[in-house]
């Protein structure tokens, strides 16, 4: 498979970065798409040239690190999955693939088609967790009765990998179904009601401190997402917001 | 509450509520044109309650224009604060393949409904504020049907309206249903009833008023 690759090329985060544009040849159907970015970069380096810098962990989709924005689509076409599970297969001899980093203030570019997430890190920080006493004599999670319904829900929210796919998909790089799937995992659960409040007030106002844009309901971000987590998120956390601003 | 106001998400339900009244607001006011083609009496007489009760002139009227000023300065302000969310713009952006065109572009339909209120401002609020306030003309009860069917003989005019509302129906399409998802309604996601309900009442209500513009051109003397 021959391919033309047209990639963002910025040295480094206060460089001038362009596109460039690089053929390559000799590319399987059976290749990941990180296999063939490994196969460029080795030519770049024979060639004596700087290889392109890339973020990628697990190699297995669940690590979230591996982000790109391919033919302006996070994570390529492929639904439901992210870089490194995405296979050349999904392209054709001859095609010209554009590749970026993800785009939002709030995700500055470090190089190339690396960037600074930990925006979402701060986000998780201000709220996204349980306190619990570790004195031994907690109670057992399972012990306490939840409907399988809330259970299964809560479980779909917390398998965001927070890739950032939701921002890079948003026309506006909102960060709501990554900031919503981190309060609804918790806001389905009897462990996570006491700190309900002071969670979504405090996680939502670190996303709008980190400079991310606002929701205006495209549904980008659920198509593009590599877990499918919903829409549905949003809507809870908007509930969340409006219960912790009235009542408290 | 302060940050109840300053957040993404209480901007999220101002837009929603300042649409929800506007949709409303919409509503009632294709009720009462429809009646310029179905019952031509009763359009002058409603027009005429509308045009003079002091409720609907002192208090109806100012929370309406302040309902409108709310949601397109808040729309203009979040369409700014999205811009600048993201600074630079991708080389290649497929929004067409996890996004509808009409909700992207809100801000398009919106500003292309906002001049159009000004042409709509200016035919029928201007002249009236003229009629009542500067020529202090007599009431008459069946001025009403005359001036709408005047407004509807020129054929530019009525064009105007006919794209405004379908620009106006894109609007809607998106927002209407959108506005529940911003409130958190839980029935948006849960069940296809209220979103289609939006959608079919987005094109319906649009619908009728280029109905009520192409009646009154066609049928003009």
């Amino acid at each position: 498979m021959k391919l033309t690759l047209k990639i963002w090329r910025q040295a480094g985060p206060e460089a001038k970065g362009k596109m460039v544009t690089y053929p390559l040849d000799g590319i399987d159907g059976d290749m990941s798409f990180l296999e063939m970015m490994d196969i460029l970069n080795e030519n770049l380096i024979n060639q004596g040239e700087v290889p392109v810098e890339f973020d990628h962990d697990c190699r297995e989709g669940i690590c979230g690190s591996c982000n790109m924005m391919i033919n302006g689509q996070p994570h390529g076409p492929q639904k439901l999955t992210t870089t490194c599970q995405l296979h050349m297969r999904k392209f054709n001899d001859g095609d010209t693939i554009t590749i970026e980093p993800w785009r939002a203030a709030a995700f500055p570019v470090i190089k190339d088609l690396i960037v600074d997430r930990s925006s979402f890190d701060r986000i998780q920080q201000a709220g996204a967790y349980v306190s619990v006493n570790t004195s031994g004599n907690t109670q057992d999670a399972n012990s306490i009765p939840i409907k399988k319904a809330d259970a299964d829900e809560a479980f779909h929210s917390a398998t965001c990998i927070g890739c950032g796919a939701c921002v890079a998909a948003c026309k506006n790089a909102s960060a709501m179904l990554f900031t919503s799937a981190k309060v609804s995992q918790y806001a389905l659960l009897p462990q996570g009601e006491i700190e309900a409040t002071d969670r979504v007030m405090n996680m939502v106002r670190q996303m709008d401190i980190e400079g991310f844009g606002n929701c205006t309901n495209t549904g980008a971000c659920m198509i593009e997402c590599p877990k499918g987590i919903k829409l549905e998120n949003i809507a809870r956390m908007n509930r969340e917001y409006l219960k912790a601003e009235t009542l408290g | 509450m302060s940050a109840l106001v300053k957040s993404s998400l209480a901007r999220k339900w101002v837009m929603a509520l300042s649409g929800l009244f506007l949709v409303i607001f919409l509503t009632q006011h294709f009720v009462i044109n429809i009646t310029s083609v179905i019952a031509p009496d009763t359009f002058n007489e409603w027009s005429h309650f509308m045009g003079y009760n002091p409720l609907v002139q002192f208090v109806a009227q100012p929370i309406l224009i302040g309902g409108l000023i709310i949601h397109f300065i808040m729309g203009i302000v979040l369409d700014f604060q999205n811009r600048k969310a993201r600074p630079i713009k991708y080389a290649k952006f497929s929004g067409n393949s996890n996004s509808s065109w009409v909700s992207r572009n809100m801000i398009i339909t919106g500003l292309v409904v906002l001049a159009f209120l000004g042409l709509h401002m200016y035919d029928f609020w201007v002249h009236e504020m003229t009629v009542k306030y500067i020529n202090v003309q007599p009431e008459d009860a069946t001025r009403y049907l005359p001036e709408l069917k005047e407004k509807f003989v020129n054929p530019v005019r009525v064009g105007i309206y006919v794209v405004s509302f379908i620009l106006l129906a894109m609007h809607l399409w998106h927002g209407f249903n959108s506005s529940f998802q911003s409130m958190g309604a839980k029935a948006v996601n849960q069940g296809d009833r209220l979103r289609k309900a939006t959608y079919a009442w987005s094109v319906l209500i649009p619908a009728g008023f280029i109905f009520i513009a192409l009646y009154h051109y066609f049928t003009h003397s």
